[in-house]
């Protein structure tokens, strides 16, 4: 099916079972330990061996000699891999650097051997043993260094790097009013609690890998590229994800490792990459310096914005493209956006949860707030005079659907903004607090996506789809359209994902995947539907499938019947025409948070959390609630303490594991609360539903910084906004 | 982690008997700082000699009016208790604010004294560090070093001592009883146990081979207000940036040890003596031979800041 | 450059290298044997769990944490492993009604003791309390945080209704109460990165005031 022409009403506007609070249907899975993530697969005839990488002591150079005898002897050790030994490896089209293979090391803890041993211990402890000889070759960390050196890209993620309308340099230098601020945000870490783990076994020339992926067919296609084979003979399986947040997009060395080791050692292997070393083997958020120029009329209305950003990542490696969103959030007739690429021999930057826009709007949206307070206008009212419903750079392109002022408006009543006070003035006992806005913006993206339905004797649905849950909510979505879509209860309908012997999917990533993959869904759903007509002799215009029914005029069969012992199946792919050109699909929101500062040591503890969300319609709401507040919640941490420390000497992040890159805690969390505005969006698919899992996270950072601001009156441009940027500015200790 | 061999220990006496005999033995308590650089292979032991069965988990009054603390006393079960509750409340205070409650159920009160810096150069054994690899090198020196010490520090090594318990004890003047392989027992006080890195910074403490902790003594209780004030950048599970363990009497005197500043507890006298004239005084005489990177100076700041809230959490 | 990868190999390295098949065995190399004597010189131990009110015997490397034990051994891997270094809090369990990072401990340490982990608290379609109140309040998404996250709730209302204080602890003299900071604070152990602390706290809220 092709989605070409907006949504009319169709089955799923019936709303008796998508848009309804379901619990997640694989909860009591999840909550009780049985939910089998990718290491924990267990065949009681299988005789697994452990695999144990190793991986690179520098940053850049080659490896002169491996010395692995010392290994060999070591106790219950089956075989040892070295990326000497295995030659050349392929490399993943997605892939920046190479997973494995070759003398060449690109980034430090690039993994360089995997020793399988009958245990995990023992191949732990023989791992260390391999003796490596290096030549290292100097290179390139810092990013403000090799600013300089930056250079403009080909491409900014499938779009220009530069963009400019009218005369931004003219505009900007006779405006009334200006703004000019500077702003970086640093490496950040997806850090998602399930280390990246495979177990691969092979039948002769056959490879199934039970892995840890958000991205089935992106990963069964690297790793037939990186391993030289055919991608048919590759079964991967991918059912439950212990978080991913992009880290898990792309394919990573534990896929590779186990696959190789279990070659070697003629069994399946199990490899998961210790925690210390995810941090530099995978890849990262790159860090930005982001410069943002605004200038305005004195009734705020922004006749001038500027963003460039500069970013790093390894050769061939891609941008953060952090002034995207700059290109429409707001209205201005001239403007400019700009980035740049250096290159840095750090880790591979990609994707982490709502890339480009999650740094560009921790930056945009402090410098919105500095130049509403240079204007004297309140940040809200600032933002709402300049609004567009068009695309900026191109007004005759509409938003297909445009509510950020009413989630603003609605925000400011909820949260009490009219009660913050000017910076520095609220205290209460050693407290100072203050309240932060932020608008987040994310774009809506939409993927291919295939599923197949069966419906069987006894009335039950299946849903075979090799989309994820990386705790989504995607099973308990997918339920409910196909249960929607069939008339049927979601008790009656099973869900299978993560196989990639299922038709592939959007995948997890982007917040494309709810949207995208409940449409393939409904598109396969459409198909059964047809089927079942037919067989029952139906026209299939007016037949009617509910309570477990098919109906049409007078006539009404049981679905189970229906299906009859040889059961029904559709299967179809939602595919996508250009409403995504012709119409800028894109969801809003409005972020509040109040924080408290402690007035001695400037510590930062946030009091209250509010999101007001427009994304369409909300498939689930409690899955929905979660995605947000899960956002809101790295927004904290993105905001307060996170930052891959990188040592410019040596080039690595330092502090590479759970203790030392600081994720929010229980005890950083206050409730927090989600509105969703009450809408649609025929624009974007079948389903009227858009992203929500990167929206969250969009803009979050800001409010806080912006809060901090309010509670001090030290305006901190520098992520993470930790206490040592603030103590200079606070009163003296009474 | 190497192969090691495994036994638990019958007595003191064979504990300390069974680590002369073997210099590459450990004891080993609650575990939880030793497997973790055991993991790593920062340690390496050919031994562990389990020390859980002896009997050492009981606090106990002493004549002089203090308790003795046995070394295996469970963080929680220390923090819990009721007299340290009720006369030695910033040792509590100091227990619950470090860690989490699991690591708390397992860390003992010897083995929290004995805890490894948390200086990530420290956990990276591709890099030089002096206190893993004497002579290597201290990579924090103009490397990453926001968390690391800013007094006591030297060339060879800028790493802090980890522990919000050790900060708390050091402002009680507690006492460390060990019972070394010849049956000899001694008594070590906190001023003392914990060493400065100088040129040695992997000979942590004043401990000599094989020498076991039985138990910490506290003195008589001294009353006054027990403050044990944690500054870090997330709010729980988080090692401190600073923290002050204080007891101020109602005059204004009284002590302060410093956390997350030094390869030890830091308190001075000279500093005690300031403590009457306010936290500027006091903190300027803690930090005088202060020697700071760029990324920690601000440690200076908060440590006065700080000092100044105890003072007037003290007060209040 | 030469490798700075590891300490330096030493002379017990070697033995233990070359004692391979000894080591698979568990016995220990007569040359370390004759050196301690005294000693047991194993590098396997045969202990017994009681997991889940279930005995269970395992012979097992001395390396071998409880939690490997019971994921790699027992097969019980509703345990997770999320850094192996008491960084997160995913491996809780209760060992003899205590809440512990089963990552930390080693397995050889707790022969006879009693374990309870999340597949002793509640199964599909018979769930403990605290299970029923993280589905109907959605206190997880991945899951992987998740049995840590429900066996240390358990253990948290019981160590305040046992009054062992927190940091957030008003007056350490005064019985400590259930309250949502006192949740967050004890719960700060246990990293959820999907964020799903609001929703967990009104879970263990929900979960409290049922046994209450």
């Amino acid at each position: 099916m092709k989605f070409e022409t907006p949504a009319k009403t169709n089955p799923i506007d019936n709303l008796k079972v998508v848009g309804q609070p379901i619990h997640r249907i694989d909860g009591e899975l999840k909550t009780t330990g049985r939910a089998m993530y990718a290491y924990e697969w267990h065949d009681p005839n299988m005789r697994y061996a452990y695999g144990y990488p190793l991986g690179s002591a520098i940053a850049k150079g080659r490896i002169k000699s491996m010395d692995v005898a010392a290994v060999q002897k070591s106790p219950g050790v089956l075989s040892v891999v070295t990326t000497l030994s295995v030659g050349d490896l392929g490399k993943g089209k997605l892939n920046t650097a190479k997973l494995f293979g070759g003398d060449k090391i690109e980034h430090y803890h690039q993994a360089i051997a995997v020793v399988v041993a009958e245990t995990f211990e023992q191949a732990r402890a023989a791992a260390s043993l391999i003796q490596v000889d290096y030549q290292e070759e100097s290179a390139a960390f810092d990013l403000a260094a090799a600013k300089g050196s930056a250079v403009k890209p080909k491409d900014a993620g499938g779009a220009p790097p530069d963009s400019a309308v009218g005369d931004f340099d003219g505009a900007f230098k006779s405006a009334a009013v200006s703004f000019d601020g500077t702003y970086t945000t640093p490496d950040q870490s997806h850090a998602m609690m399930e280390p990246h783990a495979s177990i691969a076994a092979w039948d002769d020339d056959e490879l199934t890998v039970w892995t840890s992926s958000q991205m089935i067919d992106w990963w069964r296609s690297d790793l037939a590229a990186t391993l030289g084979m055919e991608k048919e003979k590759i079964h991967l399986m991918s059912p439950f994800i212990g978080g991913g947040f992009g880290g898990k997009l792309f394919l990573r060395s534990d896929a590779v490792l186990a696959a190789l080791a279990a070659k070697a050692a003629g069994r399946p292997v199990k490899v998961a990459l210790p925690r210390p070393f995810i941090a530099n083997n995978t890849t990262h958020r790159p860090a930005t310096i982001q410069r943002i120029r605004i200038g305005a009329q004195r009734d705020g209305k922004i006749t001038a914005i500027g963003h460039e950003s500069w970013s790093g990542d390894l050769p061939g490696g891609g941008l953060e493209t952090a002034a995207m969103q700059t290109r429409l959030l707001y209205a201005g007739e001239n403007r400019m956006t700009a980035m740049r690429l250096a290159e840095l021999n750090l880790p591979e930057g990609n994707a982490m949860r709502a890339p480009g826009e999650a740094p560009g709007l921790m930056a945009l949206e402090i410098a919105i707030d500095e130049m509403a307070e240079k204007l004297g206008i309140d940040p809200i009212e600032f933002r709402i005079v300049n609004d567009t419903q068009v695309d900026p750079e191109n007004p005759e392109r509409p938003f297909s659907h445009r509510n950020l002022i009413g989630c603003l408006k609605l925000g400011a009543e909820r949260f009490g903004w009219s009660e913050r006070k000017q910076p520095g003035l609220r205290r209460e006992g050693n407290w100072l607090v203050g309240l932060g806005v932020a608008a987040g913006f994310r774009n809506n993206l939409v993927m291919p996506s295939g599923a197949r339905v069966r419906l069987a004797g006894d009335g039950v649905v299946t849903v075979e789809t090799d989309m994820t849950d990386i705790g989504t909510g995607s099973y308990t979505i997918i339920a409910q359209t196909a249960a929607e879509m069939m008339g049927v209860t979601v008790e009656k309908v099973g869900v299978h994902l993560g196989d990639s012997r299922f038709p592939v999917s959007a995948g997890s990533g982007g917040q494309f995947g709810a949207n995208s993959a409940t449409s393939g869904v409904y598109a396969a759903c459409i198909k059964l539907r047809e089927a079942v007509a037919k067989k029952l002799g139906f026209n299939s215009n007016d037949v009617v499938f509910e309570n477990g029914q098919v109906r049409s005029g007078n006539r009404s069969v049981a679905l189970a019947e229906a299906a009859g012992s040889d059961g029904l199946v559709g299967e179809d792919t939602m595919e996508w025409g250009d409403l995504t050109d012709t119409h800028q699909q894109s969801t809003f929101s409005g972020h509040f948070v109040e924080v408290g500062v402690d007035a001695a040591t400037g510590e930062t503890r946030i009091r209250r959390m509010l999101a007001v969300c427009a994304a369409g319609r909300i498939i689930n709401p409690i899955t929905a609630r979660s995605q947000v507040i899960g956002a809101m919640t790295m927004g904290a941490g993105l905001a307060l303490s996170e930052e891959l420390a990188v040592d410019t000497r040596h080039g690595f992040f330092v502090n590479h594991d759970l203790a030392g890159y600081e994720v929010p805690v229980h005890a950083d969390i206050p409730h927090q609360d989600v509105i969703f505005m009450d809408e649609t969006d025929p624009m974007s698919s079948p389903m009227k539903a858009k992203g929500i899992g990167e929206l969250g996270l969009c803009g979050v950072s800001a409010a806080i910084a912006n809060a901090i601001y309010n509670a001090t009156g030290v305006r901190v441009r520098h992520y993470p906004i930790t206490l040592d940027k603030v103590i200079g500015g606070l009163p003296e200790v009474a | 982690m190497r192969a090691f061999t495994y036994e638990r220990a019958a007595s003191v006496e064979a504990a300390a008997g069974a680590a002369a005999s073997n210099p590459e033995a450990k004891f080993i308590a609650g575990g939880t700082n030793l497997l973790d650089l055991m993991k790593l292979e920062i340690e390496t032991p050919s031994h562990l000699i389990d020390v859980n069965g002896l009997g050492l988990d009981r606090i106990e009054a002493t004549p002089e009016g203090g308790l003795r603390i046995g070394a295996l006393v469970r963080n929680t079960d220390l923090a819990a208790h009721e007299t340290i509750r009720r006369d030695y409340g910033v040792l509590s205070r100091a227990l619950v604010a470090g860690a989490s409650g699991q690591l708390r159920n397992k860390a003992t009160t010897a083995g929290n004294l004995m805890q490894r810096t948390r200086c990530p150069y420290f956990y990276d054994t591709n890099q030089p560090c002096n206190k893993r690899r004497p002579g290597s090198g201290c990579s924090a020196l103009g490397g990453i070093s926001r968390q690391l010490g800013v007094v006591g520090v030297s060339d060879a090594c800028i790493a802090t001592h980890p522990s919000d318990m050790a900060v708390a004890m050091r402002a009680l003047d507690a006492a460390v009883e060990t019972v070394k392989p010849d049956g000899t027992r001694r008594s070590i006080g906190m001023a003392d146990f914990h060493r400065l890195p100088g040129d040695t910074p992997h000979i942590e403490t004043e401990l000599k081979s094989g020498e076991f902790i039985t138990a910490v003594v506290l003195p008589p209780p001294i009353g006054g207000r027990h403050i044990y004030r944690k500054v870090r950048d997330r709010a729980s599970y988080a090692f401190a940036l600073v923290s002050i363990g204080a007891v101020i009497q109602p005059d204004g005197t009284g002590r302060i040890s410093v956390g997350g500043v030094a390869h030890k507890p830091w308190r001075l006298d000279a500093a005690d003596a300031e403590l009457p004239k306010g936290a500027k005084a006091a903190s300027a005489a803690l930090l005088a031979d202060a020697r700071t990177t760029e990324q920690n100076k601000f440690k200076v700041d908060l440590v006065e800041r700080t000092l100044g809230a105890v003072i007037l959490e003290a007060r209040g | 450059m030469p490798s700075t990868n590891q300490p330096e190999i030493s002379r017990r390295d070697l033995l233990i290298s070359s004692a391979a098949t000894v080591a698979m065995t568990g016995a220990a190399p007569g040359v370390a044997a004759a050196q301690f004597a005294d000693r047991s010189m194993h590098y396997t131990s045969t202990i017994s769990l009681k997991v889940n009110g279930e005995s269970r015997d395992l012979d097992i490397d001395n390396r071998t944490t409880l939690l490997d034990a019971l994921r790699e051994h027992l097969h019980l891997t509703g345990t997770k492993k999320g850094c192996d270094h008491g960084q997160c809090g995913a491996c809780t369990v209760m060992v003899d009604g205590r809440r512990i990072n089963s990552c930390l401990t080693l397995a050889v340490m707790h022969d006879g003791d009693e374990v309870t982990t999340i597949e002793g608290l509640g199964q599909p379609g018979n769930l403990h309390p605290m299970q029923a109140a993280f589905v109907k309040h959605d206190g997880f998404q991945c899951g992987y945080c998740t049995p840590g996250q429900i066996c240390s709730s358990v253990a948290v209302l019981e160590e305040i209704r046992a009054n062992i204080p927190s940091h957030v602890t008003g007056s350490l003299t005064e019985q400590a109460t259930i309250s949502q900071a006192e949740i967050r604070e004890r719960m700060s152990g246990n990293i959820c990165r999907c964020g799903a602390y609001s929703n967990i706290v009104e879970a263990i809220v929900e979960a409290a005031g049922a046994r209450a």
